[in-house]
């Protein structure tokens, strides 16, 4: 079997009596798109909280490439290879999208301890993050502030960062939150390509992307997964389709 | 270097401030040299809290302990020159301008250290608290220490010394702070452009996202107030020397808050806002300070018309919003 490159097992998180997270044992193999769906107040952000390390556990373990990475601040997760979006963009909102980019391709190269060369003249720093900016298809936005752009091209510049880390797995928060459904389709189109080069744990509310995307599609249910499977298992599923797809699938 | 409308302001400034004294000194009026070396001075103080307050958006209330520090090295370390008694051991003071700056600059950025590394666990509210009470701490410390004259403060007798110049002389010494000034502000623009100042504005901006990038928002913060405590702390030692004398007064929250508004007058962040605040606030000190003694009412006046509506300073009226390339 291959070794899975993120691996979450038995995570349990508890809000005084609530138990948000109730055991989950989630994992992600290389090459993967796996989606985890569910209904509002699920449990998803308080899972991806706790897997991004800006929320701490009450037991279970996350692993990422085989280290335990339950204990690390959500920077050490990052540099140890864990890339993530935001369900509402967060993006440093008065620099520019390629200085947006840049400071990941720095972040990457672990080097922010550097105080006299000044990075609009390191190529080694805009060539990269003009590069990931040609291929979400922001390079014409470049030299905007990241507060100017539409929406959508926040979203692309979300994603073209999380590119820019270079990381083993990647996790996208509602990548098409609020996404028209033309953007929907291309940004599906776009994360299609993505899998082979790090697998993605995706969480979407959108159907559409979920199962044009999904290898795999994890059920979150009141903090528990009710189901994993390919799209086809998942559809059939009677407990899933009371529970959350209703009348959709 | 491209003339934008900013640096045709910024260099304005700085020939204006050259300008001031070298006509004072032509024409036989040396108050108006201390008058710019004072402005020179602050500016730098303020440049200092402007690098964690500007680019870091770390609101230190604080930042007179480090002035203070500055200018209790350069006190210190003169008195002991001129009594002979060694300092510590077998080492004595010194009156040379750049070995007291060295001492008042790793000094400082030691207490810095300590003063931040516990301070950054805050934010907000609770970080200018944390701040305010370690700067509090500093200055009961100094008043409740008579080797250096406690309360009373310590005098220096004879300005201490910058090889090839005679400081002695107002416009030799304005010299001397206004050269350090360029070379903070050269220092503050490298900082700012550099991968280091990337990350600190970032952080300011968004620490979450800086954290989800792998950069630590914590450590970033802590170097960014070092370099701010040490170069305010450079402009503390320039101080001492310009009044000959320090004071618990130097270590004051009063001190503090004075900085912030200069800060405030010259505009947030930006590369000349510490000169253009220090240059507004003595000159309103001077002439309204001339008028009446309640200068600092009307001061306030002119600082609640700048955050309601010249959020900018000085800086944002003349030359327009930040931008970041």
């Amino acid at each position: 079997m291959v070794e899975p490159v993120l691996q979450i097992d038995n995570l349990v998180k508890s809000f005084g009596a609530l138990r948000a997270t109730d055991g989950i044992t989630l994992d992600l193999k290389p090459g993967e798109i796996h989606a985890l769906i569910g209904p509002n107040g699920a449990g998803k952000s308080t899972l991806i909280h706790q897997i991004c390390g800006t929320l701490k556990q009450d037991s279970g373990t996350i692993r990422l490439a085989g280290e335990d990475i339950g204990a690390l601040s959500a920077a050490a997760r990052a540099r140890r290879g864990l890339g993530r979006t935001f369900q509402v963009s967060s993006l440093a909102p008065e620099f520019s999208a390629l200085r947006n980019v840049m400071l990941a391709v720095q972040a990457r190269q672990g080097s922010s301890f550097g105080f006299f060369r000044p990075v609009m003249r390191d190529r080694s720093l805009i060539d990269p993050a003009m590069a990931i900016l040609e291929r979400v298809g922001l390079s014409d936005r470049a030299r905007l502030p990241a507060a100017e752009l539409s929406h959508g091209e926040r979203r692309q510049l979300e994603i073209a960062m999380a590119l820019a880390l270079q990381s083993k797995a990647l996790l996208l928060d509602e990548p098409m939150a609020g996404m028209g459904p033309e953007g929907s389709k291309r940004l599906t189109g776009f994360l299609d390509t993505l899998r082979q080069e790090a697998p993605i744990l995706l969480v979407e509310h959108d159907m559409d992307a979920v199962f044009a995307l999904a290898d795999r599609i994890s059920v979150l249910v009141y903090g528990r997964i009710i189901a994993t499977g390919t799209v086809e298992d998942i559809r059939r599923d009677p407990a899933v389709r009371t529970a959350y797809l209703g009348d959709h699938a | 270097m491209v003339l934008t409308r900013e640096n045709a302001v910024n260099l304005t400034l700085a020939v204006l401030l050259l300008a001031v004294p070298l006509a004072a000194s032509a024409l036989g009026q040396p108050f108006y040299i201390t008058l710019a070396t004072r402005i020179a001075i602050l500016a730098l103080a303020a440049l200092g809290l402007n690098l964690a307050l500007g680019l870091g958006g770390m609101v230190s209330f604080g930042h007179a302990a480090f002035f203070g520090i500055g200018g209790y090295a350069a006190g210190i370390l003169a008195s002991h020159a001129l009594s002979g008694e060694p300092l510590l051991f077998d080492l004595s003071g010194t009156a040379q301008m750049p070995i007291i700056w060295l001492v008042a600059v790793i000094a400082a950025g030691l207490v810095a250290l300590a003063i931040g590394a516990l301070s950054l666990r805050t934010s907000g509210v609770y970080f200018i608290m944390i701040t305010l009470a370690f700067a509090q701490m500093v200055y009961y410390f100094a008043i409740s220490w008579p080797a250096y004259g406690g309360e009373d403060g310590l005098s220096i007798a004879v300005r201490n010394q910058f090889p090839g110049t005679n400081t002695m002389r107002p416009l030799n010494f304005f010299f001397v702070a206004y050269a350090v000034l360029l070379a903070g502000i050269g220092l503050f623009a490298l900082i700012r452009a550099s991968r280091f100042g990337a990350a600190l504005v970032a952080t300011r901006q968004n620490e979450i996202r800086v954290a989800a990038l792998g950069i630590d928002p914590y450590r970033i913060r802590l170097a960014g107030f070092v370099i701010s405590a040490m170069i305010t702390a450079l402009a503390g030692a320039l101080y001492a020397d310009l009044n000959r004398f320090v004071s618990p007064s130097m270590l004051a929250w009063h001190m503090s808050g004075e900085l912030i508004v200069l800060i405030i007058l010259g505009g947030t962040g930006r590369l000349f806002g510490p000169l253009a605040g220090a240059a507004l606030y003595v000159a309103f000190e001077f002439a309204l300070g001339g008028l009446t003694e309640r200068w600092q009412f009307f001061l306030g006046l002119i600082l609640l018309g700048v955050v309601l509506f010249a959020r900018g300073g000085l800086l944002g009226l003349l030359a327009g919003k930040t931008k970041h390339g």
